[in-house]
């Protein structure tokens, strides 16, 4: 057993609201610097990041979590996390059918970059990411878990595409065991009994880290990435 | 007296789930976040809304409104019309848009008003 910290909500600049600097080697760079040891990339609606992120975090003794947070059809921000990278990126696939065909305006919403391993920019994500897909919740939460991955609500602590805020309650389905928010300090009122996890969701890299939170996994602090992993969606699961 | 099936007439509205179509309608209130519609929508309103998912059930029960409108013909969640049919929810769709479906609304409810006066 051991403790560590971790960040399970954190954009890149795949995000158009994400900023330029957060690219993956910086991210990488800065949870070393922080101290954060365990890092999800949840860019909106898109893993495109992910193997450059994989990548970086390599560089820099990060266990990298890969995933996205993905917009509900009502507008809620679900995260979604995947034990490996290959099956982020096979939901990565699985979603494009269900997302919205609206054009990124860059000069109002920002660029939405693909990265390579050295912070290049090898692609452009055309279509704006964060506009609501086509899946429902309880669609969304089927269609993660189908695939082995982890969803829960985001920020429900947060007026804009919080689920609280969109659906007064939690409903009835699908069920959630796990529910994110970004103040601790909310956590107990708002969860409902709900195991919480705390993340920044940061679109800046000074918004990243601020806090340090911490999760206890059944793994050493020096294990391989893969299993620290496979602790952490064992703990959350 | 403005009766839900009287607006469904008037509307041109479908029926999702029809247990009182009897009911009165006093007043309107259109929303999508539940959380503003829990402590906003009144007692009797007609509801329009966008949002299928199963909690507007739950809403419409706390708030007692006469009947759910979905708009833009948008269809209700099964679990949210199970949960309507469970709680005798009046539950209507229409292809019209919030803006004109409201404006429609209040039309009915003056002309409703005018008739009781006459």
């Amino acid at each position: 057993m051991a403790l560590f910290t971790y960040d399970l909500h954190v954009h890149s600049c795949l995000s158009p609201c994400g900023d330029d600097d957060m690219t993956p080697c910086n991210i990488a760079g800065m949870a070393m610097i922080a101290g954060v040891k365990i890092v999800a990339l949840t860019d909106h609606n898109s893993c495109k990041n992910c193997e450059a992120f994989f990548m970086a975090c390599e560089d820099y003794g990060i266990t990298p979590v890969a995933g996205c947070e993905l917009t509900t059809s009502e507008e809620i921000h679900m995260v979604c996390l995947f034990e490996g990278l290959k099956q982020a990126m096979a939901f990565d696939k699985t979603i494009q059918p269900y997302r919205m065909p609206l054009k990124n305006r860059v000069e109002i919403f920002g660029s939405q970059p693909i990265m390579g391993r050295d912070d290049e920019i090898i692609g452009e994500e055309p279509w704006f990411l964060p506009a609501a897909t086509s899946l429902s919740l309880n669609e969304a939460a089927e269609l993660v878990r189908s695939m082995g991955g982890l969803a829960y609500p985001a920020h429900i602590d947060r007026e804009s595409n919080g689920l609280l805020a969109i659906l007064g309650t939690f409903p009835d389905e699908p069920v959630f065991e796990l529910c994110e928010v970004r103040d601790k300090e909310n956590a107990q009122k708002l969860a409902g009994g709900r195991r919480v996890v705390v993340s920044s969701d940061a679109h800046r890299l000074t918004d990243f880290a601020v806090t340090l939170n911490h999760i206890e996994l059944d793994c050493e602090p020096d294990s391989p990435p893969e299993i620290i992993r496979k602790a952490l969606f064992k703990k959350l699961s | 007296m403005l009766t839900v099936e009287k607006l469904m007439d008037k509307l041109e509205l479908a029926p999702i789930e029809l247990p009182d179509g009897t009911r009165r309608i006093t007043g309107g209130y259109a929303g999508d976040l539940l959380s503003w519609v829990m402590g906003r929508a009144n007692e009797g309103d007609a509801w329009v809304t966008i949002m299928t998912n199963m909690n507007v059930a739950a809403v419409a029960q706390l708030t007692d409104v006469a009947c759910v409108i979905f708009a833009e013909g948008v269809e209700p969640d099964k679990e949210t019309v199970l949960k309507a049919r469970m709680h005798g929810i009046n539950l209507l769709g229409s292809p019209k848009g919030i803006f004109e479906l409201c404006g429609l609304i209040s039309e009915a409810m003056l002309a409703d008003e005018h008739e009781e006066r006459n």
